[in-house]
């Protein structure tokens, strides 16, 4: 995965010879996730459209999200032909925002305890 | 400094170096000079760039999620917020799901920019980058249109006529923020656009505010940035608009 592969295509139009460090793909990939980016938009689309509601909500529009956004990373940015130093460095960071959310979840249960208590349920 | 010393090809060739792809994880981190190997300055910065942005948009939401979850208040549903009447009846959310479509239908035609770009299609890649800024703009446009409606309909950073007042900021900023950033990238298309079309990569024009000459990957490195103004919206679209 980590290598940087450069497809070359049949049939195509007399091009210089790419250099390796070039991110080609055949154009039916992209095509082939620009479909699937559709089909999962209008999926996360009908979750709201149909009225979906509690958990099975929650875990649709996720799931859809991530994996909107797995194909755009991997696919489009090229993510899944970058060489291991380069994917580590940009997706373990984000990883951090993870715990920050964890500890604001935290604190927002708290607020929302203390208004509860001491403000009569006003905001 | 030479030009070509920027070149990541004047690197040392990392690929012929045998090994796992943890083996050369460990090298290129040990190596004590490039660590993105086979990758040039100017796709390393755009990502970092992208990182620290990923942060900032990681901050938003994150601030909107602790606003949400610790108000009193109920929420203003943004099915019902975001509805527009169409034909007498009103559908859900409807203006949000063309915006989604608008902006992947964008990520599609910039990734075939990139493509026809290395492959040296000037004319094919410059028009498919037109198209792809004429997608953003229609996408900056619609979100204009929404921002109207809502702040005709009483919407403000302090106030809304259905519930939480901090519905109305956390809206703001959030599409606020990535507004800015689809214009700015409709701006940067425009502007490399033309000098694809042009053919500056070919006559190896010097840039106007760089005075360095370009190459082909200046197509890739904005089609990350594109990319990632996609990618946020996917999760603004969950996060704000569907939750």
């Amino acid at each position: 995965m980590a290598e940087t592969t450069a497809h070359a295509e049949v049939g195509a139009p007399a091009a210089p010879p790419l250099p390796a460090d070039t991110q080609h793909h055949p154009v039916k990939l992209y095509l082939a996730v620009w479909g699937w980016l559709f089909v999962l938009s209008a999926c996360s689309y009908l979750v709201d459209y149909i009225g979906l509601q509690g958990w099975l909500r929650w875990t649709l529009i996720v799931l859809f999200m991530l994996l909107k956004a797995g194909l755009i990373l991997a696919i489009f940015m090229h993510m899944a032909w970058e060489r291991l130093t380069l994917i580590y460095a940009i997706l373990l960071p984000p990883l951090l925002v993870m715990v920050f959310v964890g500890i604001m979840a935290l604190e927002a249960n708290y607020t929302l305890l203390t208004r509860v208590l001491y403000f009569g349920g006003g905001n | 400094m030479t030009e070509s010393s920027l070149h990541p090809a004047a690197a040392p060739p990392a690929e012929a170096r045998p090994g796992s792809g943890w083996r050369r994880f460990a090298a290129d981190w040990a190596s004590d000079q490039t660590s993105f190997k086979g990758v040039s300055w100017g796709k390393a910065m755009m990502w970092v760039f992208l990182l620290s942005d990923t942060f900032v948009f990681g901050c938003f939401l994150v601030a909107y999620m602790t606003a949400r979850m610790s108000t009193t208040v109920p929420w203003p549903n943004p099915s019902e917020v975001f509805a527009l009447e169409i034909g007498g009846s009103s559908v859900p959310l409807i203006l949000i799901a063309i915006m989604t479509f608008v902006l992947i239908s964008s990520s599609g035609t910039m990734a075939l920019a990139v493509h026809y770009g290395y492959l040296r299609d000037r004319r094919k890649a410059g028009r498919l980058m037109l198209v792809t800024a004429l997608f953003g703009a229609c996408f900056v446009g619609m979100q204009a249109f929404e921002w109207t409606k809502l702040i005709r309909e009483g919407v403000r950073p302090w106030t809304n006529p259905w519930g939480a007042p901090q519905f109305g900021s956390s809206f703001f900023m959030i599409t606020g923020f990535h507004g800015t950033h689809v214009t700015i990238g409709v701006i940067f298309l425009l502007v490399l656009a033309r000098k694809v079309l042009r053919g500056d990569y070919e006559t190896g024009r010097r840039g106007f505010f760089t005075s360095r000459r370009g190459r082909y990957e200046a197509i890739e490195i904005m089609g990350l940035y594109w990319h990632f103004v996609d990618l946020v919206w996917v999760f603004i679209f969950a996060f704000f608009y569907l939750w």
